[in-house]
């Protein structure tokens, strides 16, 4: 299988990665090399393997559902781009 | 007085505990060391020297009281992937631009609570997607081993920084991580020691996640000794992350120097790849031989599936790295680029905030997990890593105790190669011996086994049943007793 531009386009949208049209040519190509290296694994006969689901036979540790820690909201925020009295800025969603 | 930055973690332990050697002494070697040596090598992306000398001084008091833990005064460096408290953390992406998390990964937690002490972050490739340290937004690499005639090359990635520290003792040891070969190729390049435990033997917890299936811990040292110190005080459970093992860390350095007679090594055939450099074969005939010599059995092996898990993982780990990496939407911490709307400041904040290889990897990863291709790509990639776990298991229930290959097709490479910057598949195929172990969850280790026509070092990779890393030190020390060690020489 391989990609077409407009794919490639719409696979940007949905990465929400901004692409220029020409970018979105290169990358076309790109991309078709390594589907294409993929592709071999057509050769391969999965009739009745079970997908991985845990590399690892073990089973998942699960703790108590109580809350362990908070209060960390200036720690949380510390990072951001745009915060104020500890809560995330964004551009306007509603008008 | 001899040159403190020439010691293995294990000699200057034995110095630092008779007092022969301060760690303040042994720290401040090694930031002028590194000072010194960064403008050629681009090994540090931030050097720590503040932290590092208080670290030390504490690490003194504690030493001159007859006290301290495993790691006591030990200078390390320490991969950008790991969160530091206060300290750069940036995988090493633009997008992640000014970073310092407010809490530590449960890796450094461990080596810190040995007595550890950090004198800076190190170069990688971007969020460990690459497999020669050209990726970094902080640039290139370079290798402390050149070519003949000078040429420049690169470490291998995507812990470049990692391997070229150690081997130019720029550090006594480091962390590493390692998604489909990222420790083992860099050390095999630059002639260090570099080991990827078995998934689950370190906590992922507080290192940035790239492939959450994938993604391992491990140290890289000047020799198999230091791998099993480091990896001991790395390795532990944690409550913080529900897929780290709830086992015991035994201790590795003990296996070290036990004789391997009667060990079983497995040879598999599908490893010998058509068009690999005769000295690459060449190298595995000589550890073939090393090991025999030493009283192992040696026997051929099949691993049918093995040329199917570079493709499989370039399904896998692109879809984990598409979910993983929808996080940085320039809203929580670091870059952001505006926009008119919010879907456009995400799309604008990732367009310039990741790098080619990375925005490669989330697309491949988007598509493949896209409505209609799911079952098609995704699954069927995981059910063909179910049949490479399973030719593993096949050989192990057969008594194999340990799986000798190459661990990489070739020595290392120029700096700007252009036929693996013209093609992603090319540098992929790097990984082609190591990312095997990932898909199946095994530990593996690269240890130093030659050198190449071309006098760079070459290595030889052991791969173990899960939980078995001591057999894996048990049987690479063997090697390094045989090959010796390799120090590039100075100059930098």
């Amino acid at each position: 299988m391989s990609v077409d531009t407009a794919t490639v386009k719409r696979v940007a949208k949905l990465s929400r990665i901004a692409i220029t049209d020409e970018r979105a040519e290169s990358m076309r190509e790109e991309l078709n090399t390594i589907l294409g290296f993929v592709e071999q694994l057509n050769d391969v006969n999965v009739d009745g393997v079970e997908p991985m689901t845990s590399v690892v036979d073990m089973e998942m540790r699960k703790r108590v559902d109580e809350v362990n820690d908070g209060n960390m909201a200036a720690d949380v925020t510390a990072n951001a781009p745009a915060q104020e009295d500890h809560f995330f800025m964004v551009p306007k969603v509603v008008e | 007085m001899t040159d403190l930055t020439a010691l293995t973690i294990s000699q200057a332990r034995k110095k630092l505990r008779a007092k022969e050697i301060t760690s303040t002494e042994l720290t401040s070697a090694y930031l002028e060391a590194a000072n010194a040596a960064n403008g050629s090598l681009n090994a540090y992306v931030a050097m720590t020297d503040d932290l590092a000398l208080e670290q030390a001084k504490t690490s003194d008091a504690k030493l001159a009281q007859g006290e301290g833990g495993d790691l006591e005064g030990i200078p390390l460096g320490i991969k950008d992937l790991f969160a530091t408290k206060g300290v750069h953390t940036q995988a090493c992406s633009h997008i992640l631009d000014g970073f310092e998390p407010r809490y530590e990964s449960t890796v450094t937690r461990n080596l810190f609570d040995d007595g550890a002490v950090m004198i800076g972050k190190l170069n990688m490739d971007e969020f460990a997607m690459g497999s020669s340290n050209e990726t970094s937004y902080y640039g290139a690499v370079t290798n402390p081993w050149r070519g003949g005639d000078g040429t420049k090359l690169v470490p291998g990635g995507s812990s470049g920084g990692s391997a070229s520290a150690v081997a130019a003792h720029i550090c006594a040891g480091a962390t590493a991580t390692d998604t489909g070969g990222s420790i083992r190729q860099p050390a095999a390049f630059t002639g260090t020691v570099g080991i990827k435990p078995t998934y689950g033997r370190c906590s992922r917890w507080g290192t940035v996640a790239f492939a959450s299936s994938l993604d391992q811990a491990g140290p890289i040292t000047r020799d198999v000794r230091d791998a099993a110190i480091m990896l001991k005080s790395m390795a532990a459970p944690d409550a913080k992350d529900t897929t780290c093992a709830d086992l015991p860390v035994p201790d590795y350095e003990a296996s070290i120097g036990k004789s391997v007679k009667g060990m079983k090594i497995g040879i598999p055939k599908e490893y010998r790849l058509e068009g690999m450099p005769e000295e690459i074969e060449q190298l595995w005939q000589k550890g073939i031989a090393m090991l025999k010599d030493a009283g192992a059995e040696i026997v051929d092996i099949s691993l049918p599936h093995t040329k199917y898990a570079l493709p499989a993982y370039y399904i896998v780990a692109p879809a984990e790295a598409s979910s993983n990496l929808a996080r940085y939407d320039g809203v929580k911490y670091g870059l952001r680029v505006d926009g008119n709307s919010i879907d456009e400041m995400y799309e604008n904040t990732r367009a310039a905030g990741f790098g080619e290889e990375v925005k490669r990897r989330i697309m491949i990863g988007t598509y493949v997990l896209s409505a209609g291709f799911y079952d098609a790509y995704y699954i069927r990639a995981q059910k063909v890593r179910t049949l490479i776990k399973q030719d593993f298991e096949t050989a192990f229930a057969q008594g194999v105790d340990t799986i000798l290959t190459p661990a990489t097709p070739s020595a290392a490479f120029a700096i700007g190669d252009k036929e693996m910057a013209s093609d992603p598949v090319k540098m992929y195929l790097n990984d082609v011996f190591t990312v095997t172990v990932n898909m199946a969850g095994l530990p593996g280790i690269s240890v130093p086994a030659g050198l190449s026509d071309a006098g760079l070092p070459l290595g030889l990779q052991l791969i173990g049943r899960p939980f078995e890393e001591g057999t894996l030190f048990q049987a690479a020390s063997v090697i390094e007793k045989a090959a010796g060690t390799f120090t590039p020489e100075k100059w930098w």
